[in-house]
């Protein structure tokens, strides 16, 4: 019987052993971006498509202000309200004091510097899919933005959700190098997966989560409830989105959709991105999207 | 006598009741008309400036000479207090337009701005009112952004 106790009890050490080493936030190998430079105006495309300055500027900035990510803006959420940080390169209360893999880690993987797991409000499971290349490009230009030294604020959240180490957990359940879309038959198609699952993160919003948050991408682009509890957020699909290929180019261009009217909400930060993109980028966004499937299950 | 008092105060509730639900059916038919009629305009703008439809100078004139007509008209009467979504049906109007009349006023005034450029770029065939269309985008977006609700 003692003998049996102690099994399970041995057992019962094990498996918190295993789970503290399965939920510890994971960096990239160091060595990933040695010797690699980042260009600030390539980075600047990337910045506009990933929609960094969209939450990150402080609430209310217009015009160029929208380049002062100092943050502040509140994202609420059923785990709490989100506050987005200074990400500008003040080296005190910004990202100013990073290096390149530092901020690698926290774009693909959601960790911070400290060794500490991000919240997914901030959207790493898209980002993860980035290019190397983009991330070092974007890290360039975002050093080129004016430095903020507005401090950031906590997050708003309240227990179970403010353990970190629940995030590692969130993060085997949810993180995943594979795309939602397998095949690319096309270079067009290729790019508006890159644009739509990768940068744009479009899947955050329009895609509905399941009971811990986690995105349900048997149900991808079918619309979701508006986080914010007022209204939902539309269905991409081509079964819930009827407009043609060249209408979402020009509504994610100018805002107006087919029968003219226009973006309100979120959405205008999105179209405010996507209009300054090339043409050819709004196309294969367009092309993405009209070759999902019907109600959003790939297989 | 508690009964008087209770009689008295359910009477007076009823009566400040009576007095918010004011009928504001046509004030709400008189926006949504306007917008209604920005659209269509915007629409023969907007499907010239796509190719959709071959360029016509007199059709785009007079389609811009109409957002021009809307924007001029005054919005101070068409949205009383109390005809917000919080406040009545069929409406998506946000009650911080009321909370902030002066910004909205401002950027009714750009949707004018937008409008009047695009009178003179209609003449200028399709490639010219593409940006208009660009800008007065912007403007219905920026307003929107702020002050209508989402879509329930």
């Amino acid at each position: 019987m003692r003998k049996a106790i102690g099994i399970v009890v041995l057992a019962a050490i094990a498996a918190a052993g295993a789970g503290w080493v399965l939920t510890a936030p994971k960096r990239l190998p160091e060595a990933r971006f040695t010797g690699m430079t980042g260009d600030p105006a390539a980075g600047e495309r990337v910045f506009t498509a990933a929609g960094c300055a969209s939450c990150h500027h402080a609430p209310d900035a217009s015009g160029e202000d929208k380049l002062v990510l100092s943050g502040g803006q509140r994202f609420a959420s059923d785990y709490g309200t989100f506050v987005a940080p200074n990400i500008s390169p003040d080296p005190e209360n910004g990202i100013g004091d990073w290096g390149l893999a530092d901020f690698a880690n926290a774009v693909m993987r959601g960790v911070s510097p400290s060794g500490q797991h991000l919240y997914p409000a901030f959207p790493y499971t898209a980002y993860a899919h980035m290019r190397d290349k983009d991330v070092v490009d974007l890290w360039a230009y975002l050093l080129t933005l004016p430095a903020s030294e507005t401090p950031s604020p906590p997050h708003e959240v309240g227990f179970p959700f403010n353990i970190r180490r629940g995030v590692g957990a969130w993060k085997l359940l949810y993180m995943s190098d594979d795309w939602v879309m397998s095949d690319v038959p096309d270079a067009q198609l290729e790019r508006g997966r890159y644009l739509v699952e990768a940068l744009a993160h479009c899947g955050e919003c329009h895609t509905p989560r399941d009971g811990l948050g986690g995105l349900d991408t048997s149900a991808w682009l079918t619309g979701a409830p508006n986080p914010n509890g007022r209204g939902s957020i539309p269905g991409l699909t081509p079964d819930r989105l009827d407009w043609d290929a060249g209408s979402i180019a020009y509504y994610l261009e100018s805002g107006f959709t087919p029968d003219y009217d226009s973006a309100g909400g979120h959405m205008v930060a999105v179209v405010e991105n996507f209009a300054k993109l090339d043409p050819a980028d709004r196309e294969a966004v367009a092309a993405y999207l009209k070759a999902l499937p019907a109600g959003g299950a790939m297989d | 006598m508690t009964r008087l008092l209770t009689a008295v105060t359910a009477l007076s509730l009823g009566l400040s009741g009576a007095a918010i639900a004011q009928d504001y059916s046509g004030q709400l038919k008189a926006r949504q008309g306007q917008f209604r009629i920005l659209a269509i305009n915007l629409g023969t703008l907007g499907d010239m400036a796509q190719g959709k439809t071959e360029y016509d100078a007199e059709a785009a004139q007079a389609a811009a000479d109409s957002l021009v007509a809307v924007s001029m008209i005054h919005q101070g009467p068409l949205w009383p207090e109390g005809s917000s979504e919080m406040d009545m049906d069929g409406t998506r109007a946000k009650a911080e337009i009321w909370d902030d009349w002066e910004d909205f006023g401002s950027k009714w005034s750009a949707l004018g701005e937008a409008a009047t450029a695009m009178q003179t770029a209609a003449a200028g065939g399709a490639e010219a009112i593409g940006p208009a269309m660009g800008a007065l985008g912007g403007a219905c977006k920026a307003c929107h952004d702020s002050y209508r609700a989402p879509r329930n």
